[in-house]
């Protein structure tokens, strides 16, 4: 079984994102890395290939330094990687992403794409929908569990008011939530084999593409600083927190 | 003129609130308005996007929109599209609407723009970002229709009063689009108001230590009354409460007269989802947690002790 996963390489994922002169995220020069986000999904598609045997390839569209996403994907049990770089991705939007990586993934045959519901500094949270309907594939999305019996793909799916069960042949794709696996850890063995995995790194021409095709639809014209809430009383609880609660709430009029 | 449609929601034949305050803004958009409303009971609900400003309705019954995920939708759609070329489309932040942008972006091969908070031209939206410290203005080029998802309750709706034309979609479906199968449904069972309808929210966090801990927020609903319980997405994730009480970026949004944050730390994709609420309470051990610094009235203290104290003045007084 060939299974795909997506990764992505977020700038700086848990500080204080910055904005650049263009308005673009800054993602050069600043520490990044594997967007924790991706690593629910990296073991939901190593569990597969455990199960069902195969092979794990991790997929990625970023600037150089994004190679290291995918080093860390190896290094925790994924078999080979491609990464695709280049100038003219840089301010891509989710359209142009969805047909490089679709692109990237129809080089060889699939089974089955995994991805994250959203990633932590874009948060489109619709690329991989749109990547589905590139391949051709269904799209399990926000899956909270993931099976896969008799040859089908089986998910519990996130709905406001419960979960439902949706079932699919494959080839398809499926977008899992954090909480659908408990990701492992990179071991050092891991981390030195990683090195020797092998990462293609197709051109944008070798995709088939033009940077015409990948030039940016949206462009930010204004950024404002938006209205700040301040912040008021603090108190230290000393046994008479509860009262000043219940007065709080007596002068908001809700008791 | 403009044509600017709004992608409507519905359960049973209610309209989403969401889609009736998508149809409230593109109407002052000044554009003609149509709604698309597909699955069961899609016709009862078009009156009332008619109320709200939909001079057509496309509408579509049929089972088969709820039985395989987006793609019967974007199907129908992406038809409807090609024949009356929309400018723009509207859609809410939800799980089953971003399914449907999405696959739809990859046909019509135009821009999406999710998390927007507001919409100011057919080419032109606005959002909020680092956990909406800053407002971002973005220009939308490429070709039509622009795709838009929209923050829930970022506008209010306001019905027009109009009435709107119900025109009937086409339901045959080529076998690639019913490869998914919904096969069950589990719907969970809610007590007390909707946490939107709610005048009090008490949210609980990782701070309540253990998912027993969430009966004490329940409690404290019970003796405010009007108030429901919500959650952050670190407990949803482990697992303790269900995801329709998830309040934050990838949850629901909340404008409650009151928000309780119980061992909440505050991460922005929380914030985002409550911090338009009218007053704030936060409770947590952390002088430095991040919530403080948005809260009316901050408590540093152990939320295991403070709140069963506050829930026994509530009962005796
Ligand atoms: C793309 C993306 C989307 C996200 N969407 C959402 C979303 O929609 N909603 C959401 O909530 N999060 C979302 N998150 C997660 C978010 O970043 C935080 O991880 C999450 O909100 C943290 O939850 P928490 O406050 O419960 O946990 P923590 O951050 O672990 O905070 C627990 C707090 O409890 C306090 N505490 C501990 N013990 C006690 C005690 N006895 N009494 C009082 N206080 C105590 C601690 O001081 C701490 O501040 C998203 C993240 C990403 C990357
Ligand atoms: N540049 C990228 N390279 C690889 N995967 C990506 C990329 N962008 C997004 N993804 C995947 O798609 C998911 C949703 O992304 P987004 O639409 O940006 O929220 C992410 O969590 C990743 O799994």
């Amino acid at each position: 079984m060939n299974v795909v996963v997506l990764a992505k390489y977020v700038p700086n994922p848990t500080g204080t994102p910055q904005l650049g002169e263009d308005h673009l995220l800054v993602r050069e020069g600043v520490e990044g890395s594997l967007d924790p986000g991706d690593e629910p999904a990296i073991e939901a598609a190593l569990e597969t290939v455990e199960q069902a045997g195969g092979e794990v390839t991790v997929v990625s569209m970023g600037p150089a330094p994004a190679m290291e996403a995918v080093r860390k994907a190896l290094s925790i049990g994924v078999h080979k990687g491609a990464l695709i770089t280049d100038d003219a991705l840089r301010g891509s939007d989710t359209l142009a992403t969805a047909q490089v990586l679709a692109s990237a993934i129809q080089l060889q045959e699939f089974d089955l794409v995994f991805a994250a519901v959203e990633s932590t500094d874009g948060y489109t949270g619709t690329l991989p929908q749109t990547l589905a309907e590139f391949l051709g594939v269904p799209a399990l999305t926000f899956a909270r569990k993931v099976e896969l019996k008799d040859g089908a793909i089986r998910i519990e799916r996130q709905i406001e008011t419960g979960y439902e069960v949706v079932e699919a042949p494959l080839p398809a794709l499926v977008t899992v939530t954090a909480g659908a696996t408990t990701p492992r850890y990179p071991t050092l063995k891991g981390i030195m084999q990683a090195k020797q995995k092998p990462v293609d790194q197709p051109s944008l021409q070798d995709l088939g593409l033009t940077a015409e095709n990948v030039a940016a639809t949206q462009s930010v014209t204004k950024v404002v600083d938006a209205p700040e809430r301040q912040a008021g009383e603090v108190i230290e609880d000393d046994g008479s927190a509860a009262d000043r609660i219940v007065q709080f709430l007596k002068e908001a009029k809700v008791v | 003129m403009a044509g600017i449609w709004v992608y409507a929601e519905q359960a049973g034949g209610q309209p989403n609130a969401s889609a009736l305050e998508l149809l409230t803004k593109a109407r002052d958009l000044g554009g003609e308005v149509a709604a698309v409303v597909l699955g069961p009971g899609a016709k009862e609900a078009a009156p009332a996007l008619g109320e709200h400003g939909a001079a057509t309705v496309y509408a579509g019954d049929d089972p088969v929109f709820d039985d395989h995920l987006a793609q019967p939708r974007v199907e129908v759609l992406h038809r409807l599209v090609d024949e009356h070329r929309p400018n723009l489309i509207l859609f809410a932040s939800s799980y089953d609407s971003r399914d449907v942008a999405g696959r739809l972006q990859a046909r019509t091969a135009s821009t999406l723009m999710s998390n927007a908070s507001d919409v100011l031209a057919p080419d032109r939206a606005q959002t909020q970002i680092f956990g909406g410290t800053k407002v971002v203005d973005v220009e939308l080029a490429g070709p039509d229709p622009k795709l838009v998802l929209i923050r829930p309750k970022a506008f209010a709706a306001e019905p027009s009063g109009g009435t709107a034309d119900v025109v009937d979609v086409p339901t045959d479906m080529p076998d690639e689009a019913k490869r998914a199968r919904v096969v069950e449904r589990h719907e969970e069972e809610a007590s007390g108001p909707k946490l939107e309808d709610a005048s009090v929210i008490i949210s609980g966090g990782r701070g309540l230590q253990d998912p027993k801990n969430f009966e004490l927020l329940q409690e404290l609903a019970k003796a405010l009354g009007k108030a429901a319980v919500g959650a952050t997405r670190a407990v949803v994730d482990a697992g303790w409460v269900p995801y329709s009480m998830q309040i934050g970026q990838t949850g629901i949004t909340v404008k409650p007269e009151v928000y309780i944050a119980v061992g909440i730390s505050g991460a922005t994709q929380h914030l985002v989802g409550m911090k338009e609420s009218k007053r704030i309470i936060a409770l947590n051990k952390d002088p430095d947690a991040p919530i403080f610094r948005i809260a009316d009235l901050g408590v540093v203290g152990d939320a295991l002790k403070v709140l069963p104290a506050v829930t026994e003045k509530l009962r005796s007084s």
